[in-house]
């Protein structure tokens, strides 16, 4: 591990700080999407007709792919680490390109689902149209889509930048000096993931049955 | 300089390191700094300046209140004058003033640490409060916005003709230099406290901005989504709190309260903190039971996240909601008197001298107190019914923010300016500040009581004629609030260029900032030191132990 900050009294102390700094920043980031949950809560509570309907036009095909692309990106980004942990930097060069390359995919796909739903008139802004009598709902159903799908895609745009950055710092230098901040970004990065287990159910599979 | 009897008692220190103020002179210096006490003078020159900005918007209320009619200002501009004063007061000064200056400055060397732990955050932070503030600045020359801070929906989101985008904006962006002040502190106090200096033994000004830090970090969050909420469905007409899509203002009260009612914590334990640095210190005796004053501000910020319903008995929630949102409140009342029946305690028996510092942290004391029950009349559901959007509820939170943390802030200011700046304020002069302050505050904010009480209305540019005796009272005092305020301004600054070389420990106070010199070195403690006792060792003889009595450096 790398020589500590001045002011650590050693690198044991620092990983530590750095450590409960990422939580407390989670516990922060997780408050920050707080009230699109709550407001989710709401909607549904008070129209859950009308947001079973809306989420029945959502494209749960490419919802359960890619779920279970950024669900294997964490699986990397987990390998990723423990081969840092393990000194063998080329290994957890190309596992952290793989995850990145997910992360990528998971994109992409979104990408293409933002797309259709364009192309479907479900933009709430954009010429918004849904069948009566559930037009009010959908529209709130969707803003509510849109609002979180597209913070969490700019928090897992943020999680790609940093995995590819580490991915090109492991390629010179001491491996072990990374060791601290990969971890850090690793947690990160599944909690990008954890926020989307949550969204998949409640965005995609809305009483799909009907 | 610095040849005080304590110092010599710490063998093997080192003495007479450089200032942290000498460790360079450039503006580069200064706006790069990574280390804790140039990065909180940083702050303090800001939330200065947003202080007499929001001060100055407060004087043309005052002044337009003098008469019944509405003469100095349209009815329009007395909206937007309250709401720069109520945004700027509230964001720009009572969130950051005690943390992130004092704060800043002190916790590190309160817990013997060199640093915070993430100093490039830190800096950070202060570049983001300054961000925010310029989109604040641009809103008011672009012609202010007319919402109240409280941006309630659907005034502020569908009706509104002013700038509530970027004011929006500039809450949001500080927001996020508060989170990082909260998360540093969190780490810093959980993972660099020095050897022996365990949870009990921290002084409660720690105690107190650790708890504030995880209100920041938790409730903060809240408020930033919540107002891009409002930014969104203001630019777009779809969002979660239009009625017309089904959507429900309430909502948006529920998320705005949920982060500004624990904001008011935010704001008045940090004074707390403060106010249990004084009085042991002036009284010479040990704080009245330590413990239960940790426990109760560890309660009170606990307590503080479930009562946010108070605000909202008449806009509709539920009755059952009311009762327990009311239940609750009542219960913070505990924590808040075991605070206050701890001080006065303290002062029992105590040798008390009647500093400057001191003249304030009983003003706090004293002005906290009636805030507080005061809180409880409003925390009344049937009460409150009378009171909500009178001027009961102004003069309530005014002595609670401003009776109480301003006055705190400045005690704070005095009592560690030697420390800060390395040199002696004028003590009489900061007597005479604090009386005239405490004067101009009853008189600016007892008579507003009972204008709640009798009915005037809040936010209204004219009155009824007869309320207009107790609105001139009102004024004249904010006249003398205002001159009790610039004058700290005045010779705290003079002090700072030309007072009397301050010894390290001018207080004979206890605590690890008084073992560095005044100012200390950048690194702040040469060696680490080992801590060996609690926080307050004071004894009523006077002959206050030596302040190294509470560490020895480490072997």
């Amino acid at each position: 591990m790398s020589a500590p900050a001045e002011h650590f009294e050693s690198a044991e102390r620092q990983h530590q700080a750095a450590e409960l700094g990422m939580w407390v920043f989670l516990a922060t980031e997780l408050m920050f999407f707080g009230p699109l949950f709550l407001g989710y809560a709401y909607g549904r509570w008070s129209f859950s007709e009308g947001f079973a309907a809306a989420s029945r036009h959502t494209d749960v095909v490419i919802g359960t792919i890619n779920t279970a692309v950024l669900l294997t990106s964490s699986l990397f980004v987990a390998l990723g680490a423990r081969a840092v942990k393990l000194d063998r930097g080329a290994a957890a060069r190309v596992l952290l390109l793989c995850a990145a390359g997910l992360g990528a995919v998971f994109l992409v796909l979104k990408g293409l689902e933002y797309h259709d739903e364009w192309r479907e008139h479900l933009v709430p802004w954009l010429d918004f149209r849904f069948a009566r009598p559930h037009q009010h709902a959908a529209a709130m159903f969707y803003f509510l889509y849109f609002g979180m799908t597209g913070l969490h895609a700019v928090h897992l745009t943020i999680g790609i930048a940093v995995m590819v950055v580490f991915a090109v710092r492991l390629g010179s230098g001491p491996v072990a000096r990374l060791e601290n901040q990969i971890d850090m970004g690793a947690l990160y990065w599944h909690f990008v993931d954890g926020i989307w287990v949550f969204l998949y159910p409640i965005l995609y599979l809305v009483e799909r049955h009907g | 300089m610095n040849a005080l009897p304590a110092e010599q008692s710490l063998p093997g220190k080192v003495l007479h390191e450089e200032s942290y103020l000498r460790e360079g002179f450039t503006l580069r210096s200064w706006l790069l700094t990574r280390d804790h006490k140039r990065i909180a003078l940083l702050y303090m020159i800001s939330i200065t300046g947003f202080f007499f900005l929001g001060g100055a918007a407060a004087s043309i209320i005052r002044l337009e209140l003098l008469t019944p009619a509405g003469d100095v200002v349209d009815a329009e501009t007395y909206n937007k004058l309250f709401t720069a004063h109520g945004v700027i007061m509230v964001w720009f000064f009572l969130i950051p003033s005690i943390p992130a200056t004092l704060g800043n400055f002190l916790i590190p060397l309160m817990i013997g640490a060199r640093e915070v732990a993430f100093p490039r955050l830190n800096l950070a932070s202060w570049y983001i409060y300054t961000l925010g503030g310029i989109f604040v600045v641009i809103t008011l020359i672009a012609g202010g916005v007319d919402t109240g801070w409280t941006f309630y929906t659907p005034f502020s989101t569908l009706f509104s003709n002013s700038n509530v985008v970027l004011a929006v904006m500039g809450v949001f962006i500080v927001g996020f230099s508060s989170i990082l002040t909260g998360l540093n502190f969190i780490v810093t106090v959980h993972r660099l406290r020095a050897p022996g200096m365990t949870w009990f033994r921290l002084p409660l000004f720690v105690w107190a901005n650790y708890a504030t830090s995880l209100i920041l970090v938790l409730a903060t969050p809240v408020l930033a989504m919540t107002l891009s909420l409002v930014a969104f469905e203001r630019l777009t007409h779809i969002g979660i709190f239009d009625p017309a899509l089904g959507g429900d203002p309430l909502l948006f009260q529920h998320l705005f309260w949920f982060y500004s009612h624990p904001a008011v914590y935010i704001m008045v334990l940090p004074a707390m903190g403060v106010a249990s640095e004084i009085i042991p210190c002036f009284a010479r005796k040990q704080v009245f039971g330590y413990r239960m004053m940790a426990y109760a501000i560890l309660g009170i910020a606990i307590i503080g996240f479930l009562v946010w319903g108070h605000h909202m008995f008449v806009s509709g929630q539920s009755m059952y909601a009311s009762i327990a949102f009311s239940l609750l409140s009542f219960l913070v009342a505990i924590p808040s008197a075991i605070k206050v029946f701890n001080w006065t305690a303290t002062l029992y028996k105590g040798s008390i001298s009647v500093s400057g510092p001191m003249l304030y942290a009983l003003g706090f004391v004293g002005l906290f107190t009636i805030g507080g029950l005061t809180g409880l009349f409003l925390a009344a559901t049937a009460l409150d019914v009378h009171l909500t959007d009178t001027y009961f509820v102004v003069a309530h939170f005014h002595y609670i923010m401003v009776g109480g943390t301003v006055m705190a802030y400045l005690g704070g200011l005095h009592f560690w300016w030697p420390k800060i700046v390395g040199r002696l304020y004028p003590e009489n002069l900061a007597r005479i500040a604090a009386v005239t302050i405490f004067i101009g505050f009853n008189l600016t904010f007892f008579p507003q009581y009972l204008l709640g009480a009798w009915g005037m209305p809040r936010r209204y540019h004219e009155y009824a004629p007869q309320f207009q005796l107790l609105n001139e009272f009102s004024s004249t005092g904010a006249a003398i609030l205002g001159i009790g305020y610039l004058l700290p301004l005045g010779y705290l600054t003079w002090a700072m260029l030309r007072g009397a070389r301050a010894p390290s420990n001018p207080w004979g106070a206890t605590g690890l900032e008084w073992e560095t010199p005044s100012p200390p070195p950048k690194e702040n403690f040469a060696v680490i030191p080992r801590v060996v006792r609690g926080p307050y060792d004071y004894h009523p003889s006077g002959a206050s132990a030596p302040s190294g009595a509470s560490a020895e450096p480490q072997a």
